[in-house]
């Protein structure tokens, strides 16, 4: 039976222990001989004091409090809850790649430098670019990475005067918080009627000032921006460079890539695209590739082969410098690569038809309910507004989410992009059956007549869960960070 | 293999459902000219044993795995239990996301309030974070937090710093025309004296490390004095397991405490994914970058847990956000809250203590040593300097016949200590591998 968990520290008892340490063999002087007095901890971290069975019993029914893909439906927009192979965990748990030391001699890791090199190739060729660095952590990391190369690009070039960025209006919140780190200041372009970029309205903006575009395609609306090739030709006539956000690169693979679109720097998301899990938040791994005029900004060091060995390359003359300590998240490369070698390039092509394939089929299917701010076909994902509902009673994105925790299934995201009000935004991905997304429609169908018939009911959902609808301004008002003893 | 449930029969009815012929119809509005042609120029695909073999194949490959690891310089060697790998294989953990949804997410977001407790016990300050990608990024972060709150434009960065932090901390500070300048070190840590000749009315911040990249004890209280009386903010990088050991940073005035969190129960790992530690007073709280946990009640009255005061972040926020940090290293902050768990209000110290006793061996056993020498006086925790007769990096290349990975030649990154190699010891090295090492320098002499 599941049930609320009390906090490790909760069931600490002094004296208790689950660790073990290997012998000592050397003598142990009293650290104040070895250390100056002063800066010796006199009182203990309040560490809890437990047994193994109580660290295991702890987080294993902790985790019976979560819902993850290997659970059920995860169709969060944006975020590609895909299946994760479980092979691929097995290859990163390889003691000859979890226990190498990042600096260990290059002849001693050229299993690792040769898997690097191999991945930085491969993600070279979906995404049409020349040139790939697998440093960033995340995807608001690659997103930083490649603003900060775009700046290198144009101060190299004498034009430091460019000091915008254009982000549309569809676009995930990283992009302008990545913008603005990246020392930029960013201009917002509105959306036309068929939800892709204004054309006038990047027309009018896109001047010397302006560094670049950063461009999701497909958008977080599901929709592939027709008007591309127009738009890379505004921003590059007045000499700004395109930047693709691979946030929805499932959509894709093998089927049209962002250099070919005209796209100049790019970062992919592995945890997304590639497979690789999502950690409950992390890690993730967010690698950057740019065209070859922009591959000597790129951070160091990069992976290099000279056809005998593999390599890090510190020498990158125009470097944007360092991002990352070491190389990247190095075991999320291992998944990934593992996912691309399983797949092969037929499997990616097919992992994307099938993504938007399902997409489409909710889509379509829950439409008597739900209302489509732009009717067109999506692509991986789409975002519906239950506007209807809403009017007639009173029942909102919220309430319908919550009330799918119900039905056993992860929720969309909800209120994103911020264009389309009270958005539901829906991304199946390629790995969910047809028997699964008639059960999600279904699902939405009969919150949708419940709103009619019964709206209380989803004003006070979830009812199935063990915890109820938790109240979140309340934690913000008096935050509670943290326990303490006696509390 | 590609994962795919759809049947052929599927495909056709949701098609008919759609409306459409086929798939490629879907795809109509990409402009002919972008549809990619012919096949992407990747191997073909394998099955799931070919792939697990291909994969041992890899690993196979790299050898370091089997050496005695003396090299540290920001990465360490600790033994990982197995109970750490066992929570973290549990897929209720792994394969869900950000917990946005609190009510099927108080798994992960119990366990991150649990790491946010733990964090602040060790280092004593009031807000943890939910973690940042490592120690150098959350350095970076912290200085753009104090120059946002003193409205000054200049980060003091001490140069026993790791590289690869000062590295990253001046890459970001670019995007905030912050002005880095490095603090010379005297003796093997940050000069006091440079120091205050370098406080100006325009310093945000100072930010050491501590122990330092040489493993050195640095002088904090003074540091701390000087760095108080100039109106700035303390950035201390930890070593979060010399905490074991030493006193946490609020104790001599540090504000913010940042830290390289792989040695609580990640592995090596070639670099990542490692854990940033990012942990601040109260007055930064609402600057803080990334995911934060709260405590509050549901409306049935019970305890849960929800992101909190996020109103900072880039989802809400857009530019105005305090980072643009989305995905952190949440399963990596799960595996310290486990290995802490494990580990204990005792085993810490324990552990922190068999560190410092054996790299204490250590190194008294190579200062015995003809021609080797300890670079500095200065008191260490479980890394130390050694001042060698014949180039490090020939010494490191040389020990890999005998499977032992020798130190970090410090020439790499400061010129000036080309002819020294830095060694690091855990609770992992036996007698005997200490033992060969000192055989090893000792013949090479």
């Amino acid at each position: 039976m599941r049930r609320l968990e009390p906090l490790i520290f909760e069931i600490s008892k002094p004296g208790r222990k689950a660790y073990s340490l290997p012998a000592l063999e050397v003598e142990k002087k009293p650290m104040s001989e070895y250390l100056p007095a002063g800066e010796l901890r006199t009182t203990p971290a309040e560490l809890p004091e437990v047994s193994e069975v109580d660290v295991v019993r702890h987080f294993t029914r902790l985790s019976q409090l979560n819902h993850g893909v290997d659970i059920g439906f995860y169709p969060l927009g944006s975020c590609t809850m895909k299946y994760n192979p479980k092979i691929n965990e097995e290859a990163a748990n390889l003691p000859g790649f979890t226990d190498i030391h990042p600096y260990a001699p290059e002849e001693t890791v050229q299993g690792a430098l040769q898997l690097m090199y191999e991945l930085q190739e491969y993600l070279a060729e979906i995404a049409g670019m020349d040139k790939v660095s697998l440093q960033p952590a995340a995807g608001a990391h690659g997103e930083l990475t490649g603003i900060h190369i775009i700046r290198a690009y144009h101060k190299s070039r004498n034009e430091a005067a460019r000091t915008k960025i254009l982000i549309p209006d569809s676009a995930h919140g990283t992009n302008p918080a990545s913008g603005v780190l990246a020392g930029f200041q960013t201009v917002q372009i509105p959306s036309d009627s068929r939800g892709g970029v204004d054309i006038e309205a990047l027309e009018k903006v896109m001047d010397e000032t302006v560094a670049g575009l950063m461009l999701t395609n497909p958008n977080t609306l599901g929709l592939f921006d027709e008007n591309i090739e127009k738009i890379q030709e505004i921003v590059h006539k007045k000499g700004g460079l395109l930047y693709y956000d691979g946030a929805n690169a499932n959509a894709i693979m093998g089927i049209a890539r962002p250099g070919d679109m005209g796209f100049d720097v790019l970062h992919f998301n592995l945890h997304k695209t590639f497979s690789t899990p999502h950690g409950g938040g992390g890690p993730g791994s967010g690698p950057v590739a740019v065209k070859k005029e922009l591959a000597q900004f790129l951070p160091v060091p990069v992976v290099e082969f000279d056809g005998q060995k593999y390599y890090l390359n510190y020498d990158v003359p125009n470097t944007v410098g360092r991002m990352k300590s070491f190389y990247g998240n190095f075991l999320v490369m291992v998944k990934a690569y593992a996912y691309i070698r399983s797949l092969g390039p037929d499997g990616l092509r097919e992992a994307s038809q099938d993504a938007v394939l399902n997409a489409n089929y909710i889509l379509r299917r829950i439409l008597e309910y739900y209302d489509l701010p732009y009717d067109r076909h999506c692509k991986h994902e789409f975002v519906v507004s239950p506007q209807r509902i809403k009017k007639e009673t009173g029942c909102h994105t919220m309430d319908i989410s919550k009330r799918l925790l119900d039905y056993g299934v992860h929720p969309p995201t909800n209120y994103f992009p911020l264009i389309v009000d009270e958005a539901i935004m829906v991304e199946p991905t390629e790995t969910e059956s047809k028997e699964t997304l008639d059960y999600f429609a279904d699902a939405l169908i009969a919150i949708a007549k419940e709103a009619y018939s019964n709206p209380e009911m989803l004003h006070k959902a979830p009812h199935t869960t063990v915890v109820g609808r938790l109240d979140e301004a309340g934690a913000a008002k008096n935050p509670r960070i943290r326990w303490q003893k006696g509390m | 293999m590609n994962y795919l449930p759809n049947t052929p029969k599927d495909r056709e009815e949701m098609l008919k459902t759609i409306g459409v012929k086929s798939i490629e119809e879907l795809f109509s509005d990409i402009p002919p000219a972008l549809r990619f042609k012919g096949d992407m120029k990747l191997p073909a695909a394998l099955s799931e044993s070919e792939v697990a073999k291909l994969m041992r194949e890899l690993a196979a490959k790299n050898t370091a795995q089997d050496f005695a690891t003396f090299i540290g310089a920001g990465a360490y060697d600790h033994y990982v239990p197995a109970v750490v790998r066992h929570v973290l294989g549990r897929s209720e953990f792994y394969t869900a996301y950000t917990p946005y949804q609190p009510e099927v997410s108080q798994a992960v977001l119990q366990s991150i309030f649990e790491y946010q407790t733990m964090i602040c016990e060790l280092t004593g300050m009031d807000a943890a974070n939910a973690s940042m990608y490592d120690g150098a990024s959350a350095a970076a972060e912290s200085v753009t937090i104090a120059s946002g709150l003193t409205r000054r434009k200049t980060a003091l960065v001490s140069r026993s710093v790791h590289p690869e932090t000062r590295g990253v901390t001046e890459t970001y500070a670019k995007g905030h025309d912050i002005t880095v300048k490095e603090v010379p070190f005297e003796n093997g840590v940050t000069s006091v004296k440079e120091l205050e000749k370098m406080l100006s009315g325009d310093v945000a911040c100072v930010v050491i490390q501590q122990p330092n990249f040489f493993g050195n004890i640095e002088p904090v209280d003074e540091i701390s004095s000087k760095v108080q009386a100039a109106g700035a903010t303390l950035i201390v990088q930890v070593n979060p397991m010399s905490l074991g050991v030493l006193r946490p940073p609020a104790e001599y005035g540090a504000e913010i405490v940042v830290g390289e969190g792989q040695v609580f129960g990640n592995p090596m790992a070639f670099g990542g994914p490692f854990l940033g530690i990012l942990a601040v007073k109260n007055k930064y709280l609402r600057r803080m970058p990334g995911r934060l946990v709260g405590e509050t009640t549901d409306n049935r009255g019970q305890r849960g847990f929800v992101l909190t005061l996020q109103t900072r972040e880039q989802h809400i926020r857009r530019e105005r956000a305090t980072s643009n940090i989305c995905s952190n290293e949440a399963l990596n902050a799960l595996a310290a809250t486990v290995y802490l768990s494990w580990l204990g209000k005792e085993g810490i110290k324990e552990l922190a203590e068999h560190c410092v006793a054996k790299a204490h061996y250590l190194a008294d056993a190579i200062s015995g040593l003809k021609g080797y020498e300890l670079a500095w006086k200065t008191p260490f925790f479980n890394e130390f300097a050694v001042k060698c007769p014949v180039d490090p990096e020939k010494i490191v290349k040389s020990l890999v016949e005998k499977k032992i990975l020798a130190g970090y030649p410090l020439g790499r990154t400061y010129p000036e200590l080309k002819d020294h190699l830095l060694i690091a010891v855990t609770e992992k090295r036996t007698k005997k591998e200490m033992d060969d090492l000192l055989a090893g320098l000792e013949g090479l002499a």
